[in-house]
């Protein structure tokens, strides 16, 4: 089996798996937990209104708060909105995801996904650079988050090695024109898609339960969040 | 007097409550060894552990952002008044030990043990530096909320023997004698007769029968006692069927604030026996903020089901009051801002009420630029301000406060928290500040139209 074979099989279905499980093992940790009756008087019984408002209404930085978070949020911003275009906009993945699953949309131009690619490449580089010179995020930081950040960077770098020579369009072939490079790019994902449920990249999915539960709570007490 | 008291008096005259300078920098109680207190605190930290609890100890993505909301970090720039920061050592003994991946984490040694010594280290940061104020909640993208894992660090922090002195010292003495500052029921009594003689109002104390039962802080009632008379004034003036009991009156909460569990739920038991005992179904909290947090969430999960009675703090006891037509006031015709009692606006939801009693008053609010739900704590919170090696660190948190209010230009400065009054009056004195805080409920006591 060639490493293109292997990474676009056994270890594709391996991380996979391996994600699924995680996933599921971590959630387990929170959810085999009671939750707490809560006896006292709702001033409002709407919590899932309030669970979703401060879901959405988490993704909103406040007023209060826009002088001393500006920079840090705008800089979270960009990276994560690049890679979605990246992950979902960019043709070759695209076509990745059909032969997966099945499920297909139109791709967005090849242009606009390496924007995607240059403003996450340097705002990640940013993101670091924040890490390792702020005070507070130094002391903060742990194995996790310098590691969780190399294993989003990975895939980014890899992918720009595999993006030349340019993918002929219209068709997905069988093979494409760079085979290594794409191997090493998919064995990369696959690594993120391994590490993901254990270190801080699960916030892909706890950022749901723990806005949500503070604020249904908030909405119990009929506070703000 | 216990030895306690001898060891640690309370200093009665001074500008707080708050007991002798005690020489210890890392405070000890009970002779536990270094071993037994690491499992005890981590035991008492996750004895109480909910699915939102664990919810919030695994969200956390490192973004620093909490900084940037708590008053000790902003004015001190020190990170480790990073609010997650806080809860460090907790966080690492969770991983290794009660956390999804807990065998992973001990079977390679990614987290090493929590010792005594950081614990010792981590006292300050769980207690002098933390007003639970949940400011940071509100920043945070993950919503986590730290000042209720701060409290349940507290539990922990309680049963190893590693909580200040001072903060300890008031909680046992609330546990011994029924009120942290001494207002034991006798001494309720004799300043309720003084009073009632002094002002000519009517302070009913034990009627068998009421609809509303009434309950003070003992800060009120040691320290700021024409609180009561103004509580007093304005029922006589709505013309409730009201009274105070003996057996259930004090309303602070210091086994809660130390994170004794246990004494926390004795006090507010005493609290809801009284209000049954007199059928009442209204149990109206005094001008304090933990007092809120303590009976009006927490209250009924203590008694273990829904209570029996409503429970109000006075300024929504206030509001509904004035909404009803029941009280009357004449207007004040001057400027004034408000300082939020954290407990009860942004962790209680009672915001609006303040807001509704004074545009009663007929008072130009002037909002301080981050208020309601977004104000800045005063420093004195969650048990803070009996702390005396946090004296220098409160001063600084309290500066924004002054600044604040000193930007919005009003006459009148007013809360409804005994305990946030009792820091502003130590600021104020500290600083040479020529500001004076004003109880919301004696304004609207000295305004009633008649
Ligand atoms: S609860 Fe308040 S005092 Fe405590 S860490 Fe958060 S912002 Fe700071
Ligand atoms: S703001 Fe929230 S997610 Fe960010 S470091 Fe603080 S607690 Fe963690």
């Amino acid at each position: 089996m060639d490493l293109l074979s292997f990474a676009r099989g056994p270890a594709l279905w391996a991380s996979l798996a391996i994600l699924l499980a995680g996933t599921v093992w971590r959630l387990w940790g929170i959810f085999r937990l009671a939750a707490k009756e809560d006896f006292s008087e709702p001033r409002s019984t709407r919590l899932i209104a309030g669970a979703w408002r401060a879901i959405v209404g988490g993704m909103i930085p406040k007023d209060e708060f826009r002088n001393s978070t500006t920079l840090a949020t705008s800089n979270a911003y960009l990276y994560h909105v690049g890679l979605a275009v990246i992950v979902f906009g960019y043709l070759p993945h695209v076509y990745f995801i059909e032969r997966l699953t099945g499920l297909s949309w139109p791709p967005l131009p090849a242009a606009v996904a390496y924007m995607a690619v240059a403003v996450t490449f340097v705002s990640l580089l940013i993101a670091l650079m924040y890490r390792l010179t702020d005070p507070v995020l130094r002391l903060i930081s742990s194995f996790d988050d310098y590691f969780s950040w190399f294993i989003v960077f990975l895939p980014l770098a890899t992918g720009m090695a595999a993006i030349n020579p340019p993918f002929p369009s219209g068709a997905a072939p069988q093979t494409p024109l760079a085979p290594v490079p794409v191997a090493l790019h998919l064995l990369s994902v696959e690594l993120l898609l391994i590490w993901l449920p254990f270190g801080k990249l699960a916030h892909s999915f706890l950022v749901f339960i723990s806005r949500g539960m503070t604020g249904a709570e908030c909405a119990r007490k009929g506070a703000r969040t | 007097m216990s030895d306690l008291d001898q060891q640690h008096p309370l200093e009665l005259d001074a500008p707080r409550f708050r007991v002798r300078k005690p020489q210890l920098r890392v405070d000890k109680q009970g002779a536990l060894d270094d071993a037994a207190r690491v499992t005890a605190a981590l035991g008492g930290f996750v004895r109480d552990f909910s699915r939102a609890t664990a919810a919030h100890m695994e969200a956390c993505v490192h973004c620093g952002q909490c900084a940037q909301a708590c008053h000790f970090y902003v004015t001190t720039r020190d990170p480790k008044y990073t609010p997650i920061w806080k809860l460090e050592p907790f966080k690492q003994a969770y991983s290794r030990q009660a956390g999804p991946f807990a065998w992973l984490f001990r079977t390679l040694n990614l987290k090493p043990e929590v010792t005594i010594e950081e614990l010792e280290e981590w006292q300050e940061l769980i207690y002098d530096s933390c007003t639970m104020c949940g400011r940071c909640t509100m920043i945070c993208p993950m919503g986590i909320d730290i000042a209720g894992l701060v409290g349940l660090a507290r539990h922990g922090m309680f049963q190893a023997g590693l909580v200040p002195h001072e903060l300890w010292a008031v909680a046992e003495r609330a546990k011994r004698e029924g009120s942290p500052l001494g207002a034991t029921a006798k001494v309720l009594k004799e300043r309720i007769e003084w009073l009632a003689d002094d002002h000519d109002v009517e302070i009913p104390l034990d009627r068998p029968h009421a609809d509303v039962i009434v309950t003070l802080s003992s800060i009120e009632i040691m320290k700021y006692p024409q609180s009561i008379v103004a509580m007093a004034k304005v029922l006589n003036h709505a013309k409730a069927s009201w009274t105070l009991r003996s057996e259930g009156y004090e309303a602070t909460n210091f086994g809660m604030l130390s994170g004794n569990a246990e004494w926390q739920r004795e006090s507010s038991m005493k609290m809801i026996q009284a209000a049954i005992a007199c059928g009442a179904k209204t149990l109206v909290l005094p001008e304090c903020g933990h007092a809120y947090g303590a009976l009006r969430w927490q209250g009924a999960n203590m008694y273990g089901k829904p209570l029996p009675f409503r429970v109000l703090h006075i300024s929504e006891f206030l509001a509904e009051n004035i909404r009803n037509g029941s009280i009357r006031l004449k207007q004040l015709g001057t400027s004034l801002t408000f300082h939020d009692p954290c407990q009860i606006s942004r962790r209680g939801g009672a915001t609006q009420a303040p807001r509704e009693i004074i545009a009663a008053l007929g008072a130009e609010l002037r909002e301080m630029p981050s208020t309601g739900d977004l104000n800045w704590c005063c420093g004195g919170g969650g048990g803070v301000v009996t702390i005396h090696r946090a004296d220098d660190l409160r001063y600084r948190a309290f500066e924004i406060k002054m600044r604040q209010v000193e930007d919005t230009g009003a006459e009148t400065l007013a809360t409804s928290c005994a305990n946030c009054r009792q820091t502003f009056d130590d600021g104020q004195a500290h600083f040479h500040w020529d500001k004076k805080m004003a109880s919301l409920l004696e304004l609207v006591a000295d305004n009633l139209a008649v």
